[in-house]
């Protein structure tokens, strides 16, 4: 067999080379391509009309997204308050426990509720609380989106925890400290960023989902705080906006865009800040 | 020494306020090891949440599905029509949409994805290019989906209609096809990111040694890296396929919604869960919506086994 | 310490706890009592769920009457079978639908469910044909063929031949349909069926259909956006939808062989028919001189007994006062959207069915 000269085999290399340099950098071209269409078509949508109020009737121009901003903010807010206590709660029986038996069934559960897709996750909040109280509520969408966020949050707070020294724990457990003292006052502090971090990345992941709050929230027409009562929020509006003819929803519905983009791409940069500290991995 | 059974303590002092100063530390004592109890429950019952939820979704799932199980039998997974008026269930349109996107989505994206976790994993592993090339990939993670359909709507189904046109094919714009290529771009980040940590973890002793022989980089990366995270990137792209079977709104308004079967990869058509999102709050009649819920669970299982054998595959690299 | 008897108890009692959590809420579904809270507790907003032929009167008038009296209205179009589905699941006030309800869906209802006409509209056949100039027409049978997808280029013989003097370009022509379940896709094909032996043995009627070719839009919201971006479309939409967006639409051969254009006072002709007491009456094909053939009325859905669940009398009151209003008062916003205003027969025979509407079999309306 006769061995290829080693320029042959140089020319290959470099042009591997070059074939992956084009391939990875291509992907940036889709990104910025929607970042720019989205940033283009949508600031000249916001101005403070746009902001605090809320849709005309059909046809009609002018009107804002108010009911839907408010709306998103309540609803993510719910589901945090569901989230987080039980998330972090379980992340730390995690990292307490995380030889026995049990730990694994929890561990494995986790890993499946992350994998679900978020259709099935809104079927799920339909049949669990929208049909038993005979109405579509934000309450309803925010269970689902807690139910999204969990698996991030336990398993953020349990790499973080995990990173810790043990010696901290059996310091202060050797000072006489009763154990939960020592989660609530020694160990959480000094994870904090890291758990915050995994709480920002879920309430970032949750922000844009629409699937769960199809037959959830439902959505509504007018600024609402009740959360037993349908709600509108970003994504929906931008679903329903985007696929109808009307050019004043359309525009309304790019502004949505432009919003909902930054509030995602803001939390992905606090999360990323947090991080820096923890090379956790997510 | 202490003989009365409700101190354990050692008494120093066996004056009445010594004792009775004893006692008050026992029962604080007993109190301390009550709360630590009710504390290391609650984190037991927080822990079990979790398995309660899964379990609670199977099991919904399934009880819900059982009316159009028992109706439809089996066979409803390949009946070829879908026409909910005359009760005529079959699945076949959806699970051959999913497929389609899904794995033509997964063909476009992976000459991609491994191509950012070779460039992240082994030419520049450290530095501002690959700080910016990570932070991309994660970006294009964190848009969310329903932004991904409206940015196709508007940009990409035009070029698509036009690229129709010149195929000679119907321009349609929407279809199969264009929404193959929004997912194609969606799912990126999954097999790059993971790709990338496991290129990272080949032992450079194994590289030393092939370039010592003289090898290029080129055959370093076929004959060494390549091999050696095989498992690892195969269980990347189940993720990124996992994740590309249960996206709904971004294929939902790309997609063209047809409950026909696809005659070509520019056809409109329907995936499981754009069929869902489309059709459960109208679903009037027990059987269509339970058809509909068996959908939901066929997707549910199908993404949890494909997501199971990729952490299986993932936690045996890293633990050989 | 967790041996296996441990875990399997564990086990054991998830499982139990899970399907108990699960039959909890799955219980609602089967039985047609009412559980624990329901959320039509009593406030100031009412939610109504249905057609999108409607949506835009719709969303008009509740504007105007929460201007009025204060009263807010939810209404989601989420296209006439979901309407009445909502409906039947009581998780809405009111339904809205241009399809009555058929048997099927009457017995799933757990009592009787009033239809009360609101008002009658025309569904337009849209299309994107920027080059052409002049307002196309069509005769049942070319419509038909085009929505069979036997005619798939605009400038086919038989398109050009009930259009004289048009130039029709070269263009594929790419029909648009509902994906939802729709009283519009249902109103369309009664027509296409009455006029077309071919449609109505391989297609049918129906509010949802096997449609041999073409895209699914979610909602006429849904149909309109495809076709306005979409050069070479045609679709099926409420008039409504193709005025307010520019659209051009067709006129159609109706029975009387004129080629009518969808408008008000063709809407009215058709809509001059006895109404039964029922009101559940199809305009489609009218016999009407200069009536659109493609007409149709739309229903709001309630149920005939208002008392169920927690439903307090307050709330059923304003439900009725509204749907009142709507066909009194609230007809003067039906011509700026190009609805037909509802004609005197048909607005009493609308008052007589909300006559029945009782709370608790008191009726509501003295």
């Amino acid at each position: 067999m006769q061995a290829k000269s080693v320029k042959y085999r140089l020319g290959k290399s470099y042009g591997f080379q070059l074939l992956t340099y084009l391939l990875a950098f291509a992907i940036v071209v889709p990104l910025l391509a929607i970042l720019f269409y989205i940033v283009r078509a949508g600031i000249t949508r916001i101005n403070w009309h746009f902001l605090v109020n809320i849709p005309k009737p059909v046809g009609e121009s002018g009107g804002g997204i108010a009911n839907a901003i408010l709306g998103s903010i309540i609803i993510i807010a719910v589901a945090s308050i569901i989230a987080i206590p039980i998330g972090i709660m379980a992340g730390i029986y995690l990292s307490e426990n995380g030889k026995s038996r049990l730990a694994y069934w929890v561990r494995l559960s986790t890993d499946i509720l992350q994998g679900v897709p978020s259709i099935v996750i809104g079927i799920i909040a339909y049949f669990w609380l929208v049909k038993p109280l005979r109405g579509f509520s934000a309450l309803s969408g925010s269970v689902a989106l807690a139910i999204m966020m969990l698996p991030i949050i336990v398993r953020s707070t349990e790499e973080t925890l995990k990173l810790l020294p043990d010696t901290l724990k059996e310091a202060a457990l050797a000072l006489g400290m009763p154990f939960h003292r020592v989660i609530f006052k020694v160990i959480v502090p000094v994870g904090f960023s890291g758990i915050l971090s995994g709480i920002m990345l879920s309430i970032a992941r949750i922000t844009g989902e629409t699937a769960p709050l199809l037959f959830t929230a439902f959505g509504n027409p007018y600024l609402s705080v009740n959360i037993a009562k349908p709600m509108q929020s970003l994504p929906l509006l931008i679903f329903n906006y985007a696929t109808s003819p009307y050019t004043d929803w359309l525009n309304l519905a790019w502004g949505a865009s432009l919003i909902l983009l930054f509030w995602v791409l803001f939390l992905n940069i606090l999360t990323k800040l947090l991080t820096r500290k923890w090379k956790v991995q997510l | 020494m202490a003989t009365r059974s409700d101190i354990p303590l050692r008494v120093i002092h066996s004056s009445p306020e010594a004792i009775l100063k004893a006692k008050k530390r026992v029962r604080l004592s007993f109190r301390q090891i009550r709360t630590e109890n009710i504390f290391n429950k609650t984190l037991l019952i927080m822990g079990l949440v979790m398995i309660v939820l899964v379990l609670g979704i199977l099991i919904t799932l399934i009880v819900q599905s059982l009316p159009s199980i028992k109706a439809l039998g089996l066979k409803y997974l390949w009946g070829r029509t879908w026409n909910p008026v005359e009760d005529v269930y079959g699945a076949w349109p959806f699970l051959l949409g999913t497929l389609l996107t899904s794995f033509l989505a997964l063909i476009i994206s992976v000459p991609f994805s491994i191509a950012v976790a070779v460039f992240l994993g082994e030419y520049h592993v450290n530095g501002w290019i690959p700080n910016f090339l990570k932070n991309a990939v994660e970006l294009i993670a964190a848009v969310p989906s329903v932004i991904y359909g409206f940015w196709g709507l508007a940009v990409l189904v035009p070029m698509v209609r036009t690229l129709e046109g010149h195929l000679g094919v119907s321009p349609l714009g929407v279809g199969i096809f264009s929404s193959s290529l929004i997912l194609a771009i969606m799912i990126i980040p999954y097999a790059a990111s993971l790709g990338r940590s496991m290129i990272t973890l080949v032992p450079s002793h194994l590289k030393e040694a092939a370039y010592g022989l003289g090898a290029t980089r080129w055959e370093v990366i076929r004959s060494v890296i390549l091999p050696y995270t095989k498992s690892g990137l195969f269980a990347g792209i189940l993720l990124s396929l996992g994740r590309a079977l249960g996206e709904t709104m971004a294929v939902t308004m790309v997609i063209g919604n047809s409950s026909a079967i696809p005659k070509s990869i520019f056809a409109p058509g329907n995936t499981m869960a754009s069929v869902i999102a489309n059709e459960f709050t109208e679903a009037d009649k027990p059987v269509y919506l339970s058809a509909l819920i068996e959908l939901g669970l066929v997707l549910f299982l199908v993404t949890v086994v494909i997501n199971m054998i990729g952490k299986r595959v993932i936690d045996r690299f890293t633990n050989d | 310490m967790l041996n296996i008897k441990y875990s399997l108890f564990t086990g054991a009692f998830l499982a139990l706890f899970s399907a108990g959590l699960v039959s909890c809420g799955g219980g609602g579904s089967t039985s047609g009592s009412d559980s624990t809270a329901s959320a039509n507790s009593d406030d100031n907003t009412l939610i109504g769920a249905g057609s999108s032929f409607d949506n835009p009167l719709f969303s008009k008038q509740f504007s105007e009457y929460n201007k009025a009296n204060g009263l807010k209205v939810n209404y989601q179009s989420v296209g006439s079978g979901a309407g009445i589905a909502q409906l039947t699941a009581k998780t809405v006030d009111f339904g809205a639908s241009d399809a009555p309800m058929n048997g099927k869906q009457d017995s799933a209802v757990s009592g009787p469910v009033v239809h009360i006409p609101i008002t009658a509209g025309a569904v337009a056949i849209a299309y994107n044909l920027p080059d052409v100039k002049d307002t196309l027409q069509f005769t049942p049978a070319v419509l038909a063929d085009i929505f069979l997808g036997k005619i798939t280029k605009w400038n086919d013989p038989k398109i050009a031949a009930v259009n004289k003097g048009v130039k029709l370009p070269a263009t594929g022509i790419v029909v648009a349909h509902r994906s939802d379940g729709s009283g519009t896709t249902n109103i369309f094909t009664t027509y296409l069926a009455k006029v077309s032996e071919d449609w109505n043995k391989t297609v049918g009627k129906g509010s949802s259909i096997n449609w041999p070719v073409g895209l699914g839009g979610k909602g006429s919201e849904g149909v309109g956006g495809l076709v306005k971006q979409t050069p070479g479309a045609v679709g099926y939409i409420e008039l409504a939808y193709a005025v307010q967006n520019n659209m051009p639409y067709a006129r159609i051969q109706n029975k009387a062989g004129n080629y009518i254009s969808p408008s008000i006072p063709a809407v009215s002709a058709a809509a001059n028919i006895q109404i039964p007491a029922d009101t559940k009456v199809s305009l489609t094909n009218t016999d009407a001189a200069d009536g659109y053939p493609i007409s149709g009325f739309s229903w709001v859905l309630l149920y005939k007994e208002q008392k169920y669940g927690d439903r307090s009398a307050d709330r059923a009151a304003k439900l009725v006062k509204l749907i009142s209003w709507m066909i009194h008062d609230g007809q003067q916003y039906s011509s700026a959207l190009t609805y037909a205003p509802l004609s005197a027969a048909a607005v009493s025979a609308g008052d007589a069915v909300l006559k029945t509407v009782t709370y608790d079999g008191k009726p509501i309306l003295q």
